[in-house]
């Protein structure tokens, strides 16, 4: 595997920020009442990890080491804000549902521990690349589980019925609202990081062979 | 060196007691209150056990198949986490719905934590409290015993909560159980029966059911706005599942502290929650969530409340060493 595309392929499965590195818990647990959102909430993070990644990455011999998380901040909120905007004004029944979460995105630790960890220290592409990697990693992890929990929870998938609903005492599913409130998020990311650490162990054992 | 001479490590005495011994017990102590839930509620109760027992018993069986542990059904604990969760849900809602509640409770709560003697919350309040946030309509409408074609009612302690006043409840049928509710829970009779066999036996402490009971009373008394009033506190304790909880539930030795001060502190603890959960609570009734929540402070609990050792000296606190 080449230098530059190795970063992107850890951040999906390897270092997976969610179910490997177990960053950015507070967005995940918060937003991924539905594929939806989950879907929004990652690609929103992962627009901003690019671009945060870009810049910090091209600033990274300015920036005094002492000030660095400060700056890093600051690079990262502009970002933030952009994307508020924009989803705000494009996607407006999504910033609805995602609320507080969009601005919050500033703390969201992968973003600033990627910045800290990887941007930092290397040259621009590699880390547009992590960004990606990342961002495709935390993404895919929000839309799954978001997905687990809409259909557990409402029996349904991106606002479709994909269940029919038992309704007066016809056939048909009954929504375990639990999942879509919020022990049902912890529920579901519990056996969702088992499962994952499963195949990734699996598929590691066989590369050994 | 004489044959009579046994040489063994320690331990030297020896109980027999075992976990299925221990279990069969509990559940002979469940026995008349469930007895009681079947005569209450009728046939529909007795079919809510059976499920509920099988399908606790079924799901341990498979879990221990797949994950490749020895099979642990014979310890009974499955059919006591089954029966306490039939008790603990209203005879009105569908068979399949207690049936995932005791998967819930065998595989997440117990199976996952590592088994019996691993899990840090009572199972069968796990998977009750996991219906009753799942399936709240179902799992909060209850049938009134008393009336012939089984119509669903309010159970007393809603009826209290909701101003009525104390007029409006018989608190000598809430003491016999021919009160709607859970199945296991309105017999404070039947109840109290298993409690004093599972006493006498040994099997349960009466440190926790006693420091929560007298905690939620003095509760009641200061800040229920009745003062100290017989009946309503008798109404307060004979309604809900408190009886059951504090014998049966609050008293399982994996999820309850082991040392003697440690249990007193996890009554006091049950008993403020329980108070503040049903009188400022939305919701008339929180035994289950209370007891629950009481659990997860359990290790906290036992480590500022282990007792010295005997010889020990205490060491003095900003004393000159």
């Amino acid at each position: 595997m080449s230098k530059n595309t190795e970063p992107l392929v850890n951040g999906i499965v390897k270092d997976n920020p969610t179910f490997v590195l177990l960053l950015g818990m507070c967005p995940t647990l918060a937003v991924t009442t539905s594929a939806t959102n989950g879907l929004g909430m990652g690609l929103s993070t992962t627009v901003v990890l690019v671009m945060s990644n870009l810049f910090i990455s091209a600033l990274r011999n300015v920036i005094p080491g002492r000030v660095r998380m400060p700056a890093f901040i600051v690079i990262v909120a502009s970002f933030v804000t952009i994307v508020q905007f924009l989803v705000q004004g494009f996607v407006p029944s999504l910033y609805a549902s995602l609320g507080i979460y969009i601005p919050l995105i500033v703390v969201n630790c992968i973003i600033l521990g990627r910045a800290e960890s990887f941007a930092s220290k290397n040259p621009v592409f590699p880390s547009i690349m992590d960004g990606i990697g990342m961002g495709i990693g935390f993404t895919l992890a929000l839309t799954a589980l978001g997905a687990v929990r809409e259909i557990l929870g409402a029996g349904q998938l991106f606002g479709a019925q994909i269940l029919p609903l038992a309704e007066d005492g016809s056939f048909g599913y009954t929504p375990i609202t639990i999942f879509i409130l919020a022990p049902g998020a912890f529920l579901v990311l519990g056996c969702l990081q088992a499962l994952f650490n499963k195949v990734r162990d699996n598929a590691a054992k066989k590369d050994k062979e | 060196m004489s044959e009579l001479f046994n040489v063994a490590s320690s331990p030297h005495i020896r109980s027999k007691d075992t976990s299925s011994r221990i279990m069969l017990y509990v559940i002979i102590g469940l026995l008349p209150a469930s007895c009681f839930g079947i005569y209450n509620f009728g046939i529909r109760a007795l079919i809510m056990i059976i499920v509920s027992i099988a399908s606790a018993v079924i799901s341990e069986y498979i879990f221990n198949k797949i994950v490749g542990k020895e099979q642990t059904i014979n310890d009974l604990s499955a059919v006591v986490t089954g029966l306490l969760l039939a008790l603990n849900v209203s005879s009105t809602i569908p068979y399949w719905e207690v049936a995932l509640g005791s998967v819930f409770a065998i595989v997440i709560v117990k199976g996952l934590f590592g088994g019996l003697g691993q899990n840090f919350m009572n199972p069968a309040l796990g998977g009750r409290c996991f219906l009753l946030i799942s399936f709240t309509g179902s799992m909060t409408s209850f049938i009134d015993p008393k009336s012939v074609d089984g119509l669903s009612a309010a159970t007393p302690l809603a009826v209290i909560k909701s101003g009525e006043g104390l007029a409006a409840v018989n608190v000598m049928d809430m003491f016999i159980g021919r009160i709607g509710g859970t199945i296991g829970e309105t017999s404070v009779v039947a109840i109290l029966i298993g409690a004093i066999f599972l006493i006498i036996m040994g099997v349960i402490d009466i440190t926790i059911p006693a420091s929560y009971i007298i905690t939620f009373v003095i509760f009641l008394v200061l800040f229920a706005g009745h003062g100290f009033d017989p009946v309503y506190i008798t109404a307060e304790l004979c309604g809900g599942g408190i009886m059951l909880g504090a014998f049966f539930m609050a008293t399982d030795y994996v999820t309850g502290p082991i040392t003697p001060t440690g249990r007193i502190v996890f009554g006091i603890c049950l008993g403020l929650l329980t108070g503040i959960f049903r009188i400022f609570g939305a919701s008339a009734e929180g035994v289950s969530y209370a007891i629950i929540f009481s659990n997860l402070l359990v290790p906290l609990i036992e480590r500022v409340t282990v007792p010295l050792a005997f010889g020990v000296v205490k060491e003095k606190k900003g004393g000159d060493k």
